[in-house]
C-alpha cells in the first residue's frame, strides 16, 4: 500500500515536472535570456580590466544544453517532490479531516504549495540571472530555507489546529483558527528574517516583474498537476475495487 | 459505499521505510538545487546544466 502510493508520487510527480518544464521554456527561458544578455553587456564593458569570470560568462555547458536542462531539472524536481508527496499522502491518508483520495489530494498539494512555494516566495522572490551578488549566496540561501522549514513547520501547526476544531462546529472557526495560526507564525518568521535587496538600479524592473511570474507560475504548474493527477490517479486507482465489491 | 470507510489509517510500522526513501529524494531535491559538485562529482557540470531550471524554480542564486 505504501510503496503503491510513493510510486504514483513518483509518476505523477515526474509528469508535473515535465509540464512545468515545458511552461518555463515557454514562459521564462525568454526572460532568463534577456537577463543574460544584459549580463554579458555589462561583463563585456568592463572587459578591459582582466576580472576572474563571474559564474555565467564562463560556463562549459552552452546555452542550448542549459535549456535542455531545464527539463531535466524540473523533471528530477517534480519526480522527487512527487515521491515525497506519495510519503506525506500515505501518512496522512485516514487521519486528516480529508474524506476521499482526492480531496486530499488536492489540498495536501495546495498546503504545500503555500508553504513551500508562496511564502518563501513572498520573501525572498526568484531572480533572473544577473541580479543576485555572489558573495551572498550563501547568506541568501540560509535566510530562504529557514524560511522554507519555518514556512512548513507554520503548515503543520495550523494542520494541527484545524484538526482539532470539532465537526460540530461553527463553519468559519476552523478556516479561522487555522488560517490565522499560519498568518501569525509566518509573519513573526518573515519580520525576524533579514530583508535582500541585490536589485541593480538600473535593472530594468519589467524584466524582474515578468521573470518572477513566469518563476511562480512554473511553481504553480508543477504543484497543480500534482494534486490533481495524483487524486485523479487515486481515484481511478479505487474504481475497480467499488465495482467488484458490487459485483 | 462511504468512502471513509475506505481510509483506514497505514500503521506507523509500515510508513518508517518510507522515511528512507523520502532520505532519498530530498538528497535529489538537493542535487537540483544547491550541488555544485560536492555531491556529484561531476564538477560544476550538472549545477550549470540545470541553471535556468533553479532560477525559474526559485531558488536563490547569482
Amino acid at each position: 500500500m505504501v510503496w503503491t502510493l510513493v510510486l504514483r508520487g513518483l509518476v505523477v510527480g515526474a509528469v508535473a515536472g515535465l509540464l512545468a518544464g515545458a511552461f518555463a521554456f515557454v514562459i521564462g527561458e525568454p526572460r532568463v535570456q534577456d537577463a543574460i544578455d544584459i549580463e554579458e553587456a555589462a561583463s563585456a564593458h568592463a572587459s578591459l580590466i582582466p576580472v576572474i569570470p563571474a559564474h555565467i560568462s564562463d560556463w562549459v555547458v552552452s546555452r542550448d544544453e542549459q535549456r535542455f536542462g531545464l527539463f531535466l531539472a524540473t523533471g528530477l524536481y517534480g519526480l522527487a517532490v512527487g515521491g515525497v508527496f506519495g510519503v506525506l499522502f500515505a501518512t496522512l491518508r485516514g487521519r486528516g479531516r480529508a474524506r476521499t483520495d482526492y480531496e486530499l489530494a488536492v489540498r495536501l498539494a495546495g498546503a504545500l504549495f503555500l508553504a513551500l512555494v508562496l511564502v518563501p516566495f513572498l520573501k525572498y522572490p526568484a531572480n533572473p540571472p544577473a541580479v543576485g551578488n555572489p558573495d551572498t549566496i550563501g547568506d541568501r540561501t540560509a535566510y530562504y530555507l529557514v524560511l522554507l522549514v519555518g514556512s512548513a513547520l507554520a503548515m503543520l501547526a495550523a494542520a494541527r489546529v484545524a484538526w482539532a476544531v470539532p465537526d460540530g462546529a461553527v463553519p468559519w472557526k476552523r478556516p479561522l483558527l487555522a488560517g490565522g495560526t499560519f498568518v501569525v507564525l509566518v509573519a513573526v518568521l518573515m519580520l525576524a528574517l533579514p530583508a535582500v535587496h541585490e536589485i541593480p538600479a538600473d535593472f530594468p524592473a519589467q524584466l524582474i516583474w515578468e521573470f518572477r511570474l513566469s518563476s511562480l507560475g512554473t511553481q504553480a504548474v508543477l504543484w497543480t498537476v500534482l494534486g490533481v493527477g495524483y487524486g485523479i490517479a487515486s481515484y481511478r486507482a479505487a474504481q475497480p475495487r467499488v465495482a467488484a465489491q458490487r459485483a | 459505499m462511504d468512502p471513509i470507510s475506505a481510509q483506514q489509517p497505514i500503521p506507523v510500522r509500515q510508513l518508517l521505510p518510507a522515511l528512507l526513501v523520502t532520505t532519498l529524494l530530498a538528497l535529489l531535491v538537493y542535487l537540483v538545487q544547491f550541488d555544485q559538485g560536492a555531491l556529484s562529482q561531476s564538477g560544476t557540470f550538472l549545477h550549470e546544466l540545470m541553471h535556468d531550471g533553479r532560477h525559474l524554480l526559485g531558488v536563490p542564486c547569482h
